[in-house]
């Protein structure tokens, strides 16, 4: 893989022998000891200083080290998806399985490994960290700025996440995949029915991404909070941006609670504690509810940059502001809070005082209103605009209908006396995959049509795309409508076969028509995309005439992001910009990798910031990390003698070097 | 043919009687609000223009602000709000219904989950007429049942939707569900929490009997076992004994008193072997006690290489347990 720099040079049509040239030049620049600060066209002087400054390593040291946002970014996007469709391929064969009464296709023991491992790998492997990547690639571009606040620890993350995912999946193939179900309740994954090493697998994917997104949400705060272009103030943040950092204040609340849930079952395995053992006075119930605390907020931690994504999407293909801008934000933090307030709505069946029952009855029933508000805003943006009918604005139509059948499910299941009946039952499958299907993963594909283009430098094909488009619309509703009828029917879920007599043939195999007609769907996005990516045509820099700062740049963006560091004075820079407006401010310098920093409400200029260089301490800390934590599976005591390499590869990571403390020592002097 | 009754929709009893009344304010008020919105979006699509390539945003709305779209938005929220409410006290109404079933002359069961099969002891204030049974309940039609939920291993649920929804049974947390039959019938009721290997095979059928031929019922639960009648018949109950099956199962009025599976006192009664994997027929069964692991893979009994005339023998004599 080029370097992201050395692919957007060639971009602007230089070859490789005046490439070559243009970073001699820098580097004689450099060594010249000249101060060039930012701020000129490209192929200035500044320029190639920055691109001298910014570029990551050759080779595969590089391609290790590297803490570029977009490189980072694009690599969480690719791994989720790889993971997505890795999961798709377990569902599918779960449906060939059930297409039929008394299938043998596969037995109790491997079903149980497929639908944990399906949905272990989409709730915790796919959806959060695809929102994430997307958020760690498009929030520095969206908000003006040149890389994420803490890159060495977002890159950390990106590792963890990757390794995690890989041993879950390798545990798998070596029969060691996990078996308790996503939620893995105790005693079912605790020391007395969880036999063998499948629930430490799974103890430690919970660690590893759930370290991983709180790290990328702590630094995804932080550069929305303080690194957002000058002008740029709270009311003019776009509101994808106030998506991520709704999503990442409840990442930093919800991810404890499992994480802890998480240990305390891997004490009660590895050490014998009695945590959630009744006969020693413990409770298993205790485990319910850290998990759920985590386990429901994470469904709007997923959806809420869908909504973000349909935010963005909707204005420029409506071609006017989005209408209701405050409303819609509001409605996502308040989202955001009584997200937290109706976890106890997975524990209807486990007896519950009444008042609380009625309690998170009306939680669950309140948090429709946001949500309804931005629907209603949405419909009101393409009631007044012109509509310009491309494959993202398909997908996110396709969102109203799936989202909103998902929605009023919601409704239905948040009524206590219902949800008894329907509880884990298929009723409950369909509505949580009109939900998440039509809240992220319909969004997430208008976002990749809309993105693709800033990403590569390409278009996606938009005949392809409608017909990905089409099955995938069709194909879903195949799938997942008969799912409702079949669990008031009685059908529970997570059986790994069921009998004639029950009379539920009929619309099993009509779910499995449908799961077949996806999987075409996808096949085409994945033909389509390799496609684009070799010859698709070029996008250019604002191919659809948007009015957000990701599109000022080039695509796809040089290492550095921006030239010089974008002024705002609107919510729609790139719409509402007058002529006589300034469109830059310049002086960080060129030869370091500098930022600016801006105060928190109105993104005053407040400091310079030195961007931390790229190192390989990221990826090793990650990687000793995943050794401690099989480690002390193995034998208790690994879990003190393997913190020891952790302790050294974060302790280097922060080792200062000479010649950083000396370039930092010259710039206190010098701009 | 096994069978039983378990559509929501179709309720045979007070508790899912109720239920089926939330349903039916649910269904019509969220299939209009469902349609409302798809309606509002495709007429959006069709008054607003379309146009074939990107053009210069309409920036109006920057400068003027929109108040009758905002008054739309607003009476839509507040519509949806209202009918939120409707359906809040729909719910709400509606559990202190489910809380207020009256008990009185309750019969009392209690039903213990174990992995993968369900074990019933029906209660009485004079302790010789307790009774243990297995997978399968007998219930009185019009007369309110108290089912004391007891989780001996991991979380199981109890859940049969033509009666009642569902309620848990937790380790360490013993709790009562109940609920009243008032059509007679059969009901499948199944375990709703994942709980291993075979959550698929544990099946509980609930068979809501007129209230005579309950008593009937209940008075043979109670008898001891049938004595052997054929030397066949005494044949198997000595194979029996001999052999493993006794270190698990109890026969009443037999040496055989094992605790770790269902009780077969009286199995040949009941309508399916292994929690509702096969129909207890004479040939379903000596298939099953050859190899249960070929139907029920993952189950605590074991395959036994039993000669085919040592099998007859335990088949006749378990047969002619009524």
């Amino acid at each position: 893989m080029s370097s992201a720099a050395g692919s957007s040079w060639a971009r602007f049509g230089f070859s490789r022998r005046a490439q070559r040239a243009l970073r001699e030049q820098a580097d004689a620049v450099v060594s010249r000891g000249e101060v060039v600060l930012d701020g000129a066209g490209f192929g200035s002087k500044a320029a190639l200083a920055l691109e001298h400054t910014w570029q990551d390593k050759r080779g595969i040291i590089g391609w290790l080290e590297t803490n570029d946002h977009k490189r980072i970014g694009k690599r969480f996007v690719v791994t989720a998806f790889l993971f997505f469709c890795a999961a798709g391929i377990l569902s599918a064969i779960m449906r060939t399985q059930l297409a039929f009464p008394d299938n043998d296709i596969v037995g109790p023991d491997l079903y149980d490994q497929l639908f944990t491992m399906h949905g272990t790998t989409m709730m915790f492997v796919f959806a959060v960290p695809i929102m994430q990547g997307m958020g760690v690639y498009l929030v520095p571009l969206m908000v003006g700025t040149r890389n994420t606040a803490f890159p060495r620890m977002t890159a950390c993350a990106y590792w963890l996440y990757l390794l995690g995912g890989l041993t879950l999946w390798i545990g798998f193939a070596l029969n060691t995949g996990a078996d308790a179900g996503w939620f893995a309740y105790v005693p079912l994954a605790g020391p007395d029915y969880g036999v063998g090493k499948r629930a430490d697998v799974w103890n430690n994917l919970i660690n590893l991404t759930e370290a991983m997104g709180l790290m990328v949400a702590v630094d995804l705060a932080t550069v929305i909070l303080k690194m957002r272009a000058p002008g740029m103030s709270l009311r003019r943040m776009p509101i994808f941006a106030w998506s991520i950092l709704v999503t990442s204040v409840m990442i930093i609340f919800a991810m404890p609670s499992v994480m802890l849930a998480a240990n305390l079952a891997q004490f009660d395995r590895t050490f014998g504690t009695h945590f959630f053992n009744p006969a020693e006075g413990g409770d298993v119930l205790v485990w319910q509810h850290l998990f759920w605390f985590f386990g429901h907020p994470e469904v709007y931690f997923i959806f809420i940059p869908g909504l973000g994504f349909i935010s963005t999407i909707i204005p420029t293909f409506a071609r006017r502001p989005l209408f209701g801008h405050t409303a819609i934000v509001l409605s996502m933090i308040a989202t955001g809070f009584l997200a937290f307030g109706l976890w106890v709505h997975h524990m209807f069946a486990t007896n519950l005082p009444e008042v609380g029952k009625s309690f998170f009855t009306a939680m669950s029933f309140m948090i429709a209103i946001p949500t309804a508000v931005q629907i209603f805003c949405w419909i009101a943006t393409l009631w007044t605009g012109r509509i310009h009918l491309r494959v993202p604005l398909l997908f996110v139509l396709a969102f109203f209908v799936i989202f909103v059948l998902g929605g009023v499910t919601g409704i239905m299941v948040g009524a206590v006396p219902f949800d008894l009946q329907v509880h884990d039952t298929y009723f409950v499958v369909a509505h949580l995959h009109y939900v998440l299907f039509g809240g992220a993963v319909f969004p997430l594909f208008a976002a990749f049509y809309y993105w693709f283009p800033k990403f590569t430098g390409r278009m996606l094909d938009e005949r392809l795309g409608r017909w990905q488009f089409w099955l995938f619309f069709i194909g879903f509703n195949v799938t997942f409508f008969p799912m409702h009828l079949l669990g008031l029917d009685g059908m529970p879920r997570r059986i790994y076969t069921y009998g004639a007599e029950t009379g539920w043939g009929t619309l099993n195999l009509l779910a499995t028509i449908g799961t077949a007609i996806i999987a075409v769907s996808v096949v085409i996005f994945i033909v389509n995309f390799v496609r684009s990516l070799a010859k698709g045509t070029l996008a250019g820099d604002n191919p659809w005439g948007a009015p957000t700062l990701e599109w000022a740049t080039h695509s796809p963006p040089p290492a550095f992001n921006f030239v010089a560091v974008p002024v705002v004075a609107s919510r729609e820079p790139l719409w509402a910009r007058e002529a006589d407006e300034p469109t830059h401010v310049t002086g960080l310098s060129a030869q370091t990798r500098e930022g600016l920093v801006t105060t928190v409400l109105d993104a005053l200029p407040d400091v310079r910031y030195s961007y931390p260089s790229p190192t390989i301490w990221p990826v090793v800390a990650a990687v000793t990390v995943v050794i401690w934590l099989f480690w002390s599976n193995i034998t208790p005591s690994g879990m003190w003698y393997g913190l020891i390499p952790p302790a050294i590869a974060f302790t280097l990571w922060y080792w200062p070097t000479r010649k950083e403390t000396a370039e930092q020592l010259l710039l206190q002097r010098r701009p | 043919m096994i069978g039983g009754m378990h559509d929501v929709q179709v309720p045979a009893g007070a508790q899912a009687h109720a239920i089926a009344g939330v349903w039916h304010w649910l269904l019509p008020i969220c299939t209009f609000v469902f349609v409302a919105l798809v309606i509002a979006m495709l007429v959006a699509l069709w008054r607003a223009p379309w146009i074939r390539e990107s053009v210069a945003p309409d920036l109006s709305s920057l400068r003027q602000s929109e108040p009758e779209i905002a008054r739309a938005v607003w009476a839509a929220v507040i519509v949806s709000t209202l009918l939120l409410l409707v359906l809040l006290a729909v719910s709400v109404f509606t559990d202190r219904a489910l809380a207020q079933l009256p008990l009185e002359n309750a019969l009392h069961v209690e039903l213990t989950g174990y992995q993968w099969w369900w074990e019933a002891r029906y209660d009485d204030p004079d302790a010789s007429r307790i009774f243990t049974t297995a997978n399968e309940l007998h219930v009185p039609v019009g007369r309110p049942v108290i089912v004391t939920l007891v989780g001996a291993d991991v979380i199981h649920s109890f859940w049969v939707p033509s009666l009642h929804g569902k309620k848990d049974l937790i380790p360490g947390r013993t709790q009562t569900i109940s609920f009243r039959a008032d059509r007679p019938g059969t009901y499948r009721g199944t375990c709703a929490e994942y709980c291993g290997y075979q959550h698929a095979h544990m099946v509980l059928y609930v068979v809501a009997d007129a209230p005579n031929d309950y008593e009937q019922w209940a008075q043979r639960q109670r008898a001891p076992a049938h004595a052997p009648a054929t030397a066949e018949e005494q044949r198997g109950r000595d194979l029996f004994l001999r052999r493993s099956c006794a270190m698990c199962h109890a026969i009443d009025g037999t040496p055989a008193q094992g605790q770790h599976a269902p009780n077969l006192t009286h199995v040949a009664s009941r309508m399916t072997i292994g929690a509702g994997t096969l129909e207890n027929t004479a040939s379903r069964r000596a298939a099953w006690i050859l190899d249960p692991q070929q139907f029920k893979p993952g189950a605590n009994m074991p395959a036994e290489n039993i000669p085919p005339d040592e099998l007859a023998a335990i088949n006749a004599y378990l047969g002619s347990l009524e």
